[in-house]
C-alpha cells in the first residue's frame, strides 16, 4: 500500500463522525451509522470535520492514509449522506436571490461603514488578530483557486476559456513564485505560522471548516457546477475591496512586505478576476445553461451565508477579548519587531 | 497577477521585447486588439500593456487581462481597484 508522503497526519476527532471517519480511514474501526450523522448538527464541530478528511483525500490525503480511500465506495456513502445533510441545510438557510442579477447586485456595491472582518482588521485589528486570521483561513489559501479547478471539464466555450485565465492567474500564470497559494505561505512566515500544509486544522473553527467545504462540496459535483461558478464569482468581486482593508492592517502592525504583497496583490488581481468572471463565466455559462440561473444565485448566496456565520464568529470572539482558535498557536514571533 | 510591486511603478522600463516602439509594424499581430468598454466600470483590454501617464512616465502590466480605471477614483491608477462603485 503506497501512502503519501508529506501529507499532514490526521487531525484530533471532535466527536463521534470525525472519530468514526479516522478509524476507517487508519483501517481500524467503523464508519459513523447512518443514523448519527442524521442527527449531529449539520454546522457543527463533528459533522464538518468528517466532512473536511472526506474531501481532502481528494486534495492531498493524510500520512499514514492509503489514497486509494479517496475512491472507497463505503467511505463515498458516508460522505454522500454528510453531503446532503450539508447541502439541504445550505438551501434551506442560504437562499436569497431567485435571479443572478440581484444575487449579484448586493455584492458590487461598497458599504460605507463595513463592520465585516476586515473592518475589524484595518481598523483596529492586532498582530495576534491577524495571526489567527491568517491561520483560519490557510486551509484555504494553500490550495488556494484548486478546489475550483474541478469545474473546468464541466465548462465550455467562453465560460471555460475565462475560468481557465483566472485559474492560471491564481496559479502564478506558470511562475511557481507567484503562485498564490505561495503567496500566502510567505505571508504566513512574515506572521511567524508554519506553512506545512494542514498544520492548522486542528486550530481551525467549525464556521472556517464550512467555508472550504462548500467550495469542496461545489467543486467535485457536476451536478453543482452553477454553484461552483457563483461561489467563484462571490470570492472575486469581494475580494479586491476586502484585500485592500487586509493590505492596510498589515502595513499598519508591521506584518512584513510578504504579508502586505499578498493581499496588495489581490486588490489589482481581484478586480480584473470580477470582469472576466461576471462578463465571461457566468455570462458565458449562462447563455450554454440558461437553467442553471437558480443554481449559480444559490452559489452566491450560500458563499455570502458561510463567510458570514465565519466572519461573525471571529468577531464574536475577538470583542470579547478570546481567541477564535480551537488550538494555541506557537509564539514563533521572533522576527517579528 | 503575474506583477511584482516593482513591476508596476516603474517609469520606463526598458523592456525592448515588450515595448511597442522597439517594434516595426510587421511584429504586430494582424488582429486588433479588442477593447471593451462599460457604462460603468473599467476598460477591459488584453495584456500585456504599457499605459502612458500625463507626466510622461509608464506604467506596465503583464496581466493576461487589464482593467483600466475610467472613474478615477482608483487609489492604484491607472488599474481599476473597484473604487467606481455605488457606495451605500
Amino acid at each position: 500500500m503506497e501512502h503519501d508522503r508529506g501529507a499532514p497526519g490526521l487531525p484530533a476527532p471532535r466527536g463521534p463522525l470525525s472519530e468514526g471517519v479516522e478509524a476507517y480511514l487508519r483501517g481500524a474501526g467503523r464508519l459513523p451509522r447512518l443514523e448519527d450523522v442524521a442527527r449531529a448538527a449539520v454546522y457543527g464541530e463533528d459533522l464538518q470535520l468528517a466532512l473536511y478528511l472526506c474531501y481532502e483525500l481528494h486534495y492531498r490525503g493524510f500520512a499514514g492514509v492509503s489514497p486509494d480511500r479517496e475512491w472507497d465506495p463505503e467511505l463515498l456513502r458516508t460522505r454522500a449522506a454528510l453531503e446532503h445533510r450539508f447541502l439541504s441545510a445550505l438551501r434551506a438557510d442560504a437562499r436569497l436571490h431567485d435571479g443572478v442579477d440581484e444575487a449579484l447586485a448586493g455584492l458590487l456595491v461598497e458599504p460605507v461603514d463595513g463592520t465585516g472582518v476586515s473592518h475589524f482588521l484595518r481598523d483596529e485589528g492586532e498582530l495576534w488578530h491577524l495571526r489567527e486570521y491568517a491561520a483560519q483561513r490557510s486551509l484555504y489559501h494553500l490550495k488556494e483557486a484548486d478546489p475550483h479547478a474541478w469545474v473546468l471539464p464541466r465548462l465550455w466555450g467562453r465560460a471555460k476559456a475565462g475560468m481557465a485565465a483566472v485559474e492560471f492567474d491564481e496559479w502564478g500564470g506558470g511562475r511557481a513564485d507567484r503562485v498564490h497559494a505561495r503567496l500566502f505561505a510567505d505571508l504566513m512566515t512574515d506572521l511567524g505560522l508554519d506553512t506545512a500544509y494542514g498544520r492548522y486544522v486542528d486550530a481551525a473553527c467549525a464556521e472556517a471548516l464550512v467555508t472550504v467545504n462548500l467550495m469542496s462540496l461545489f467543486g467535485l459535483h457536476r451536478s453543482l457546477r452553477g454553484a461552483l461558478v457563483g461561489h467563484f464569482a462571490t470570492v472575486e468581486i469581494t475580494s479586491s475591496p476586502g484585500s485592500r482593508r487586509l493590505a492596510e492592517a498589515m502595513r499598519r502592525t508591521g506584518a512584513g512586505p510578504a504579508a502586505e504583497h499578498f493581499y496588495d496583490e489581490h486588490v489589482e488581481a481581484d478586480a480584473v478576476h470580477e470582469q472576466v468572471v461576471r462578463h465571461d463565466v457566468i455570462g458565458g455559462l449562462l447563455e450554454e445553461e440558461p437553467q442553471l440561473a437558480a443554481d449559480v444565485a444559490f452559489g452566491i448566496d450560500a458563499t455570502g451565508f458561510v463567510e458570514d456565520r465565519f466572519g461573525a464568529r471571529l468577531l464574536a470572539d475577538w470583542r470579547a477579548s478570546l481567541s477564535s482558535l480551537r488550538a494555541p498557536l506557537d509564539r514563533e514571533t521572533a522576527h517579528i519587531s | 497577477m503575474p506583477n511584482s510591486p516593482s513591476d508596476r511603478a516603474t517609469p520606463d522600463r526598458a523592456t525592448p521585447d515588450r515595448s511597442p516602439s522597439d517594434r516595426s509594424p510587421s511584429d504586430r499581430s494582424e488582429a486588433p486588439r479588442r477593447v471593451t468598454v462599460q457604462r460603468k466600470g473599467p476598460l477591459l483590454m488584453e495584456g500585456p500593456v504599457e499605459v502612458e501617464l500625463e507626466d510622461g512616465s509608464v506604467v506596465t502590466s503583464d496581466r493576461f487581462r487589464v482593467a483600466l480605471c475610467t472613474c478615477r477614483r482608483s487609489r492604484r491608477y491607472p488599474w481599476c481597484d473597484t473604487s467606481h462603485r455605488d457606495r451605500v
